[in-house]
C-alpha cells in the first residue's frame, strides 16, 4: 500500500510524465523510480526541483503497486492519466505501442 | 460600422473588438514565454492561463473557446476544424456553456492558436475566472417561431458592458447569465446567476423579466424572481445594481459559499432585494439608460439572413415526409418551427447511439460549415446540449440536408429523447472529477439503442456529472446522475424530477449510489415504472409528478433489498 511514484505534468505541453530513477521525467509509468514510505518525502523533495527548472507542474505523489518489477498506480485517476482516456483507447500514453516496448 | 466578410446573423466585430482580441493575445504570448523561461513562477501564471481558457487537466492542458451566444460562421466552424486538426487529436468537445473545449493542447502552441482564433474573431476570454462568463442563450434565437424577442442583441448588449468592465473583474466568484428571448425557455435561465426572459408589455414595449441566484454545483437553487419587469432602459442599471450588492456583500472567504445563490439564500431573497432596489434606485438614471440608438445599431449587426419569400405550406417537404418514414421521424424530433413561412430549424445531433455526447471531428466541423454555407446562410449554433443547430433551413431543402447529415453520422433523430444525453467529461479527462461521465452515457445510449422504443418513451432528459461542480447539468434532468467515489471506486447517485426548463426545478435523490455497470439497468428500470403508470400524453416528468418518487424508489432498490 505504501509503495509510490511521483508525478507530474510537463509544463510544455502539460503531458503526463513520472520521475525516473536517475531524476529524469520518463514518459511511461513502467519506468517510474519507486519508493517505499520512508523514502518518499526526501525524493519528493529532489523531484520538485523540476517545477523551479521549468520543466514540470504539479508534483505529488501517487500510490502505486508492483507488477512484474514495474509500477502501476493503484488509483483509477492515475491509471487513466498513464494510459488515457477510457471511451478513446486509440489516444493518449496507450495509443503508443512503444510506450510499453521496453 | 466596419463590416466584415461574415454571414449574416452574426455579430459583426468592429476594429475596437479586434484590436482588443489581437492585442490580448500578444499580453499572452508574452505571459507563455515568460513562464517557460522561468520569469513567472506557476502561482503567478495560473491566473493569466485561466484568463485566456486555459486549463491544465488529466492529460495536457485543456482550451476553452468561447462561442458567444453559440453562434458560429462557417468559417469559424473551419478554423475550429483546423486547430482541432493541427493542435489537437482531431475532435473538439462542445459543452453545456455553448463552449467547444480541446482536450489535447499545448501550452508553447496556445499563442498561436489564440491568434488564429483572433483572426476569426475568436477568443477564450471570459471562459474562466472570477468574471462575469459567456452569456448564454436560446440555441434558436433569432430564428424560432416562439420567438419574442432576439435574446443576441440584449446578450451583445451585456457582452459590452461586463468586458473588461473595472469593478466586476474580481468579483466574489465567477458570475453565469443567460438570457432567453421566448417564453419556452430554452437557455435554462432559471439555474444561473442571473437569468433574464425578454418579453414584451401590452404595450409592445421590451422589458425584462429577472431572476437571481441560480445555480448547480455544490449547493443547486432554483432562481428567485427579482422583478417580473424592467424596462429595457433600465435593463443595464439593473444588473448593475445587483452585480454591486453581490460585489459588496458576496463572500470571499468561503469559496463553496462566494456564488451569489449562496447570498440570495443566506441573507433571503427580500433583504437581498431591499440592497438591490436601493442601489437601482440611486444609479438609475441618464448614466445607466440603455439607449435606444445602441440597440437599434446592435440589432442591425444581427441583422436577419436574406430569407426569401416563401409560402408556410411546402408541397415537396410534405410529400417527401409522407414517403421517407425515416426522414418524418427526423423531422419530428430534430426540427422546430422557424418563425419564416417555408423555413425551419434542424438540430444536428452529436449524440449518435454509443458515441461521446457533445464530441465532434474536425471532418465533421468541416461537413457542418459546409452544410451550413448551402443550407443555412453560412450559421451554425451549440445548443446547451451539446448538439449543433442550423436555424434557418428551407423547408424544401430538409430532406437533402437531411441525406447529407446521415452521411457524417449527424443525423441521429434523438432531440430530446432518452439518448440525446448531456454529458461532462468526467474522469476521462477532468482533474476534478471523481467518476467517469462518458462510459455512463454510452451505456444508456446503447441499452436503449433502439429508436422506435426511444421515440415510445417520448420526452426524457438525462444529464450526467463527475462530480459535484455540476458541468453536466445533472440537478436539471429528469434523470440525472452524479458520479461520486467511494473508497476508489465509481459509484452513481441518482435523482429524479430535475427540469431545466421554465418550471425549472432541481431533482430529488432516489437511494443510495449505484455502482457503475448497474446504472444502465437503473435507467431502464426507473423508465419502466414510468411506462407502467404513465398517462396519455404524460411525460416522464408529468408522471413523476402525479404518482410521486416512491415507486421509482420501490422498483430501483427491490432488487437490492
Ligand atoms: C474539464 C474541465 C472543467 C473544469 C476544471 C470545470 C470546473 C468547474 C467548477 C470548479 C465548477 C463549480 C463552480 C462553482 O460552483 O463555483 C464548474 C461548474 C460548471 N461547469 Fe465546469 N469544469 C470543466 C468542464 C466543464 C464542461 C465540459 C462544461 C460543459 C459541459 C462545464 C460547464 C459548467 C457548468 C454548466 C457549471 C455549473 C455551474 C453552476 O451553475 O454552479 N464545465 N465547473
Ligand atoms: S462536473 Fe466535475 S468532472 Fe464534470 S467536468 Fe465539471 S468539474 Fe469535471
Amino acid at each position: 500500500m505504501s509503495t509510490k511514484a511521483i508525478t507530474a505534468n510537463r509544463l510544455r505541453d502539460g503531458s503526463v510524465v513520472w520521475y525516473g530513477k536517475d531524476g529524469l521525467w520518463v514518459d511511461t509509468v513502467d519506468r517510474a523510480a519507486v519508493y517505499e514510505a520512508g523514502a518518499i518525502d526526501g525524493a519528493l523533495a529532489l523531484a520538485k526541483q523540476g517545477l523551479l527548472d521549468q520543466i514540470v507542474v504539479d508534483v505529488y505523489a501517487i500510490d502505486v503497486k508492483l507488477s512484474e518489477g514495474r509500477p502501476v498506480p493503484l488509483r483509477y485517476r492515475e491509471w487513466l492519466r498513464a494510459n488515457g482516456p477510457s471511451v478513446r483507447t486509440d489516444l493518449g500514453k496507450q495509443a503508443s505501442a512503444l510506450a510499453y516496448a521496453f | 460600422m466596419t463590416s466584415s466578410t461574415g454571414p449574416v446573423g452574426l455579430y459583426q466585430y468592429d476594429a475596437v473588438d479586434r484590436e482588443f482580441v489581437h492585442e490580448r493575445v500578444e499580453q499572452f504570448r508574452g505571459q507563455v514565454e515568460r513562464r517557460l523561461a522561468g520569469d513567472l513562477t506557476e502561482d503567478e501564471f495560473k491566473p493569466l492561463r485561466l484568463m485566456n481558457g486555459l486549463y491544465l487537466q488529466l492529460h495536457a492542458y485543456m482550451l476553452r473557446i468561447a462561442v458567444p451566444y453559440g453562434v458560429l460562421s462557417s468559417t469559424q466552424m473551419r478554423r475550429l476544424a483546423h486547430i482541432g486538426r493541427v493542435h489537437d487529436k482531431g475532435y473538439g468537445h462542445f459543452t453545456t456553456r455553448q463552449n467547444l473545449q480541446f482536450n489535447w493542447i499545448k501550452l508553447a502552441e496556445t499563442p498561436d492558436i489564440l491568434g488564429e482564433l483572433a483572426d476569426v474573431n475568436m477568443h477564450a476570454i471570459q471562459t474562466s475566472g472570477n468574471c462575469i462568463r459567456n452569456v448564454t442563450t436560446d440555441q434558436f434565437c433569432g430564428a424560432a417561431a416562439d420567438e419574442v424577442i432576439d435574446p443576441r442583441v440584449y446578450a451583445e448588449i451585456l457582452r459590452q458592458w461586463s468586458t473588461n468592465h473595472p469593478e466586476f473583474s474580481f468579483l466574489p466568484r465567477k458570475f453565469k447569465i443567460a438570457i432567453s428571448g421566448s417564453p419556452a425557455d430554452r437557455a435554462a435561465v432559471k439555474v444561473h446567476d442571473i437569468g433574464l426572459l425578454a418579453k414584451r408589455n401590452a404595450e409592445d414595449e421590451v422589458g425584462f423579466e429577472v431572476w437571481v441566484g441560480g445555480g448547480l454545483g455544490r449547493s443547486p437553487f432554483v432562481a428567485k424572481k427579482a422583478r417580473d419587469w424592467v424596462p429595457e432602459a433600465d435593463g443595464l442599471a439593473y444588473l448593475e445594481a445587483i452585480l454591486r450588492v453581490y460585489n459588496q456583500f458576496g463572500r470571499r472567504d468561503n469559496m463553496y459559499k462566494a456564488r451569489i445563490k449562496i447570498l440570495v439564500h443566506e441573507l433571503g431573497i427580500e433583504k437581498f432585494l431591499t440592497h438591490v432596489d436601493a442601489e437601482f434606485a440611486r444609479i438609475r438614471g441618464p448614466k445607466f439608460a440603455l439607449d435606444p440608438e445602441l440597440v437599434a445599431a446592435i440589432q442591425a449587426r444581427f441583422a436577419p439572413p436574406p430569407l426569401a419569400d416563401l409560402p408556410g405550406h411546402c408541397p415537396e417537404f410534405e410529400a417527401a415526409k409522407a414517403s421517407d418514414p425515416a426522414f418524418a421521424r427526423w423531422v419530428a424530433t430534430n426540427t422546430v418551427a422557424h418563425k419564416a413561412p417555408g423555413y425551419i430549424c434542424a438540430t444536428l445531433s452529436l449524440k449518435p447511439i454509443g458515441g461521446i455526447p457533445g464530441d465532434a471531428t474536425s471532418e465533421q466541423m468541416e461537413a457542418v460549415a459546409d452544410l451550413a454555407d448551402r443550407y443555412s446562410f453560412g450559421e451554425i449554433r451549440v445548443a446547451h446540449e451539446q448538439n449543433l443547430v442550423l436555424a434557418h433551413v428551407r423547408k424544401d431543402a430538409l430532406h437533402a440536408l437531411w441525406t447529407e447529415l446521415k452521411a457524417h453520422d449527424l443525423a441521429t433523430p434523438n432531440i430530446g429523447l432518452v439518448s440525446d444525453i448531456i454529458a461532462c467529461p468526467g474522469l476521462d479527462y477532468c482533474a476534478l472529477a471523481n467518476a467517469r461521465a462518458i462510459p455512463i452515457a454510452q451505456g444508456i445510449s446503447e441499452r436503449f439503442a433502439d429508436l422506435d422504443r426511444q421515440l415510445a418513451i417520448g420526452d426524457l432528459s438525462i444529464n450526467i456529472s463527475g462530480c459535484i461542480n455540476a458541468c453536466g447539468h445533472h440537478h436539471v434532468a429528469n434523470i440525472g446522475i452524479l458520479g461520486v467515489d467511494k473508497k476508489g471506486v465509481e459509484f452513481y447517485q441518482i435523482t429524479v424530477g430535475g427540469n431545466a426548463g421554465i418550471d425549472a426545478a432541481i431533482g430529488d435523490i432516489v437511494g443510495p449510489a449505484l455502482p457503475a455497470e448497474e446504472v444502465p439497468a437503473a435507467i431502464e428500470a426507473l423508465v419502466n415504472v414510468y411506462l407502467h403508470y404513465r398517462k396519455d400524453g404524460e411525460r416522464f416528468i408529468d408522471t413523476l409528478g402525479r404518482i410521486g418518487i416512491q415507486p421509482f424508489k420501490e422498483t430501483l432498490y427491490a432488487a437490492a433489498a
